[in-house]
């Protein structure tokens, strides 16, 4: 047991040396939902930039936002707000949408 | 309807999944229905804590607690299978000789039960509060019809479903290999809770190192299809995984591997031809 605790520890050691906190200057951004649509439904942010994206949901429903490429997983209350933060990317289209309504929640975040 | 339990369904695999692979692995132990049936109605009651303070959750730590919460959850998951296996290669052996032996009062071993407790409320309570939120939308809009609602409750239906098919797949396997089986299972599944705990970890913000992506297979397999979710919690499989979540992955195994060998008690030679031949059950 004592032998385990040594190596949990260890390896908790080893994922915060590899979790430096890397600052740049970041690219804000911002999204709303309504009617289970995003708006605008493209949003533009510059390359190899940290994005901060703010997603304003204006239904009274709950909403998750999910993006496979951007690894993006987050549940946005009815009425409420969140910020999601994103990687600094190469140029290119990545696609998000809403979990709960896929059919017409889509958007694009176009990095150039 | 179809979509709404499609989405639940979506949801409730890796619960799903979870609890039939807790239910083999105690199978016949006493009392242990009781740990998994326990640590499921606390992950419900979790989950709908959860879904009721979302908001508030979403903005704690400056808006990242959520991912801090569901990080966390998933790393206590990770800690509680590790143990459970630790714990099974010690004791193991010895449980699966008296199941063999008495078939089913055995009542050693509940301090991993409450591991396996654990793991299961976890992954209900994790699932379980977006398929609350996903279930509250539909009531609160009143734009879908009775049949969405009738829909979502059919996808629950068939995450429980899920559980009791899992139980029984596993359950034919003799105990003596089944020990084997689950241990392998409880590995894999642990490294690919704790690859998804890093990638809410690199959401957040906190670890920012190694975010490149190590595969793109979302056009063979997706991991929101039904295929990819069952994959996603067995043995951890990602359609576009970060290099951190492969090395916390290979790191995760590793870890739980040698720690499992380092306290298994020495393997005791070949057995006596008396009980060679025996089938376990």
């Amino acid at each position: 047991m004592t032998l385990f605790r040594k190596v949990l520890l260890g390896g908790t050691g080893l994922a915060f040396l590899l979790c430096g906190a890397a600052l740049a200057e970041e690219t804000s951004l911002s999204v709303s939902i309504k009617d289970h649509r995003f708006q605008p439904t493209e949003i533009h942010a510059p390359a190899n930039t940290p994005i901060v994206l703010n997603v304003k949901n204006l239904d009274p429903t709950p909403e998750e936002f999910e993006s496979k490429p951007l690894r993006v997983e987050k549940v946005v209350a009815g009425g409420g707000a969140t910020t999601i933060r994103i990687r600094p990317l190469s140029p290119g289209k990545y696609r998000f949408f809403g979990d709960y309504h896929e059919d017409t929640a889509e958007g694009f975040l176009i990095v150039e | 309807m179809l979509g709404a339990l499609i989405i639940v369904f979506r949801e409730v695999i890796e619960a799903g999944l979870i609890v039939g692979i807790a239910l083999a692995v105690t199978r016949g132990v006493a009392g242990s229905r009781s740990w998994i049936a326990g640590g499921v109605a606390a992950g419900v009651a979790g989950a709908l804590l959860v879904a009721a303070f979302a908001e508030q959750l979403s903005a704690a730590v400056a808006g990242r607690g959520q991912e801090l919460f569901n990080a966390s959850v998933l790393g206590l998951a990770v800690i509680m299978l590790a143990w459970h296996n630790i714990w099974m290669a010690r004791h193991g052996r010895e449980l699966a000789r008296q199941l063999s032996d008495v078939g089913h009062a055995v009542t050693s071993g509940d301090k991993t039960f409450i591991a396996l407790a654990v793991v299961v409320g976890v992954a209900v309570l994790r699932e379980g509060a977006e398929v609350v939120l996903f279930l509250y939308g539909i009531l609160v809009s009143g734009e879908s019809g009775m049949n969405v609602v009738f829909g979502g409750f059919a996808g629950l239906a068939l995450g429980a479903l899920l559980s009791v098919l899992t139980f029984y797949g596993l359950v034919v396997i003799p105990p003596r290999r089944l020990f084997a089986v689950t241990s392998v299972l409880v590995t894999l599944l642990a490294a690919g809770l704790a690859s998804q705990s890093i990638s809410f970890l690199q959401q957040a913000g906190i670890a920012t190192a190694l975010t490149q992506t190590l595969w793109d297979t979302s056009g063979i397999l997706p991991d929101n299809s039904l295929i990819g979710r069952v994959l996603h919690t067995l043995i951890g499989y990602s359609d576009q995984p970060s290099m951190m979540q492969g090395l916390v992955y290979a790191t995760a195994i590793v870890v739980i591997v040698l720690a499992t060998k380092l306290v298994a008690p020495p393997v005791p030679r070949a057995p006596s031809p008396a009980t060679a031949g025996t089938p376990a059950e």
